[in-house]
């Protein structure tokens, strides 16, 4: 269980974390979404509700309520909620 | 009770083993550590269907062994993780841990395998013990008083659910477990009594709370039995019960906010837990076939992928002396591969990403919502899973292994802690790709199809879109010194600085009533003194002559009134 620090060299990083990798990671999953979204339309899956059959619902409302829910935490229980992680210590 | 009846009830092989484990020492122990689980999982699936064993208790005949399809697999899925538990923590210098953790999983087959409520009742109790014992065995102050607060909230509930038991059985004359309507004092305490357990609000707090207080070893026992074993009675007692879609639905959004806004990485999966086990209540409440396979299937599935990832973060604990927070953490897929690996196949598992665990089973409830024309709790149900990606799926990998470099270079942990965690990724995986051997086991039969084309896009897209949000959002994503303050700021703040200002205020009245008290007796003992000392007025002795004189006056007096009065 030894504890090791190590001063990291930027000419050396790990490959994953180079910025060229970085830079094609976000164009590969660019590529990846449009992809799925494309995928998306080809099928006509059974609808019930109407608006779970339009195409790129689940694109969109996978996208939208995900950004609801972190502004949501962030800005409405983050701020009336939030302290300071020693705030049961005191 | 013979040694027959013994062998027949898998839950007392579990129990009366684990207290065999601090008689041996070595490597025997750790044979006998993998050993008992296996021995109680032969002796699950020899349960055959209808009651089994027996016990007379009072007027009453208790059913303690009673098997059909639901309770052979929770008690199947319960032995499995009692399995992998044991050889994670096996090279866990603490028997007692061991031990209580054996107890707690034999007691979680019990319920699962009881067929009447003082069963299940005296297995539920049995359960809070030794998972308090578990928590303190971390041995630190923080674990020291979260178990206290845990054993409290537990004890409450077993209070809450005995009075239900005991009401429900003057009320039908009763005690057979079966399924219950919530329209009587009764009902609704045994239904509060298993809600507890479950981390329903407004008491969801004591899960986070403890669990993330437990050794690296504890909390992967502490994550599997207790929400899990509420889940399973909520399925025989309650199915069908609709506050149960509520009460998941709230669960579910509580877990999914919570996790967002925290920092220690085990507190993340606590919320976690939370969240998955909404999912299941949702779909008791619906409690269609369709539903309650979905509940069974996906506490099954979520046992397993849960624990790879508290085994993750748990390897992580370990190898870095007991960091725990996601800003202290960071860049570790470099040194500790497999354990990142392992994690990322919980993360993918717990997101129902297809091909793993998760998406056979979480997908059953959505589609049971989708079947019964719940639309607000099916777009719920979507939106829900999009979240868990957000706050486990990606955001407990990418701040333990990714993010920034913390510098830190911890190896993968030693031989046994990796075997447990692959031997749950294989079957994370496995049970993905060939779900039909789950869907045998389930309690009705299903011809379910998980992977038709337009299910898998959509959950991909639901998923891949959830990812974009979270890197959209990285700055916003970005972790604090912070807590979110929870319901049990009522009880670890709220009355506590009300009874240590009620304890000031008595105080200084004591004192001040103290001291008037003081007063009061001395003037009492002063007054008496003056009076009674013996020259006082009323003590000291007088001549006969002064007496005699007095007497003479009052005899006068008297003649006076008398003659002329």
């Amino acid at each position: 269980m030894k504890e090791q620090k190590i001063t990291q060299n930027p000419q050396k990083l790990h490959w994953l974390v180079r910025p060229k990798t970085i830079k094609g990671l976000w164009i590969g999953g660019i590529l990846l979404l449009a992809l799925v979204t494309g995928l998306g339309t080809t099928v006509h899956p059974h609808t019930k509700f109407g608006i779970e059959g339009t195409v790129t619902f689940y694109s969109w409302y996978g996208f939208v309520t995900c950004i609801g829910m972190v502004l949501f935490a962030k800005f409405i229980v983050g701020k009336t909620l939030g302290r300071k992680d020693t705030y049961y210590d005191n | 009770m013979t040694i027959d009846t013994l062998l027949m009830s898998p839950a007392l092989i579990l129990i009366l083993g684990a207290f065999l484990l601090p008689v041996f020492k070595g490597s025997l122990r750790k044979v006998l550590t993998l050993t008992i689980p296996l021995v109680t999982l032969v002796a699950i699936w020899q349960v055959g269907d209808g009651v089994q064993v027996t016990a007379s208790f009072l007027d009453y005949e208790l059913e303690l062994v009673e098997g059909n399809n639901l309770s052979r697999l929770f008690a199947t899925v319960f032995a499995i993780m009692a399995f992998a538990g044991g050889l994670f923590a096996l090279n866990r210098n603490n028997v007692t841990e061991m031990v209580a953790a054996f107890v707690y999983a034999g007691s979680a087959i019990g319920v699962a395998l009881a067929g009447d409520l003082v069963t299940v009742f005296i297995y539920w109790e049995i359960m809070a013990v030794a998972s308090t014992i578990i928590v303190w065995s971390a041995r630190t102050e923080a674990s020291a008083k979260a178990a206290m607060r845990y054993a409290i909230i537990h004890l409450f509930g077993g209070v809450v659910l005995m009075v239900g038991v005991i009401g429900y059985a003057q009320e039908t004359g009763s005690i057979d477990f079966v399924r219950m309507i919530p329209n009587s004092f009764a009902t609704w305490a045994i239904l509060v009594g298993f809600l507890i357990n479950t981390g329903a609000p407004p008491l969801s707090a004591w899960l986070p709370d403890a669990y993330p207080e437990g050794s690296w070893s504890g909390t992967v026992f502490l994550s599997a039995f207790t929400t899990k074993t509420a889940v399973y009675v909520l399925l025989v007692g309650f199915a069908g019960t609709e506050i149960l879609i509520w009460l998941g639905l709230y669960m579910i959004f509580y877990g999914i906010i919570y996790a967002l806004l925290e920092n220690d990485m085990r507190r993340i999966l606590a919320y976690s837990i939370i969240n998955q086990v909404g999912f299941m209540l949702v779909a008791a409440g619906i409690g269609t076939e369709m539903a309650i396979n979905g509940a069974a299937a996906h506490a099954f599935t979520h046992i397993i992928y849960k624990a790879l990832l508290l085994m993750s973060a748990g390897s992580v604990m370990y190898m870095t002396n007991g960091k725990r927070k996601c800003t202290d953490l960071g860049g570790l897929f470099q040194s500790m591969p497999f354990t990142a690996l392992a994690g990322i196949i919980g993360a993918l598992a717990i997101s129902s990403v297809p091909w793993t665990s998760g998406f056979i089973s979480k997908s059953m409830t959505s589609q049971a919502a989708f079947d019964e024309g719940l639309a607000f709790t099916w777009f719920a149900l979507v939106a829900a899973s999009a979240g868990v990606f957000l706050h486990a799926g990606i955001k407990f990998p990418w701040f333990v292994f990714f993010q920034k470099d913390s510098g830190l270079r911890p190896k993968d942990p030693p031989w046994n802690m990796k075997a447990a965690m692959a031997f749950f990724s294989i079957l994370c995986i496995w049970i993905g790709v060939q779900p039909e051997y789950l869907y045998a086991i389930l309690p009705f039969p299903t011809d379910y199809e998980p992977y038709t084309q337009a299910h898998v896009y959509e959950m991909l897209q639901l998923l891949l879109y959830s990812g974009l949000a979270f890197f959209v959002l990285l700055k916003l994503m970005k972790r604090t010194l912070t807590i979110t303050l929870d319901v049990d700021w009522v009880y670890r703040k709220l009355l506590f600085n009300a009874a240590r200002k009620a304890t000031i205020v008595i105080t200084k009245f004591n004192r001040s009533f103290g001291s008037a008290k003081s007063k009061l007796v001395s003037k009492v003992i002063t007054l008496a003194t003056e009076h009674h000392n013996p020259r006082g007025v009323l003590a000291r002795t007088t001549p006969a002559g002064e007496m005699a004189f007095w007497m003479i006056v009052v005899l006068c007096a008297y003649l006076i009134i008398y003659l002329f009065v």
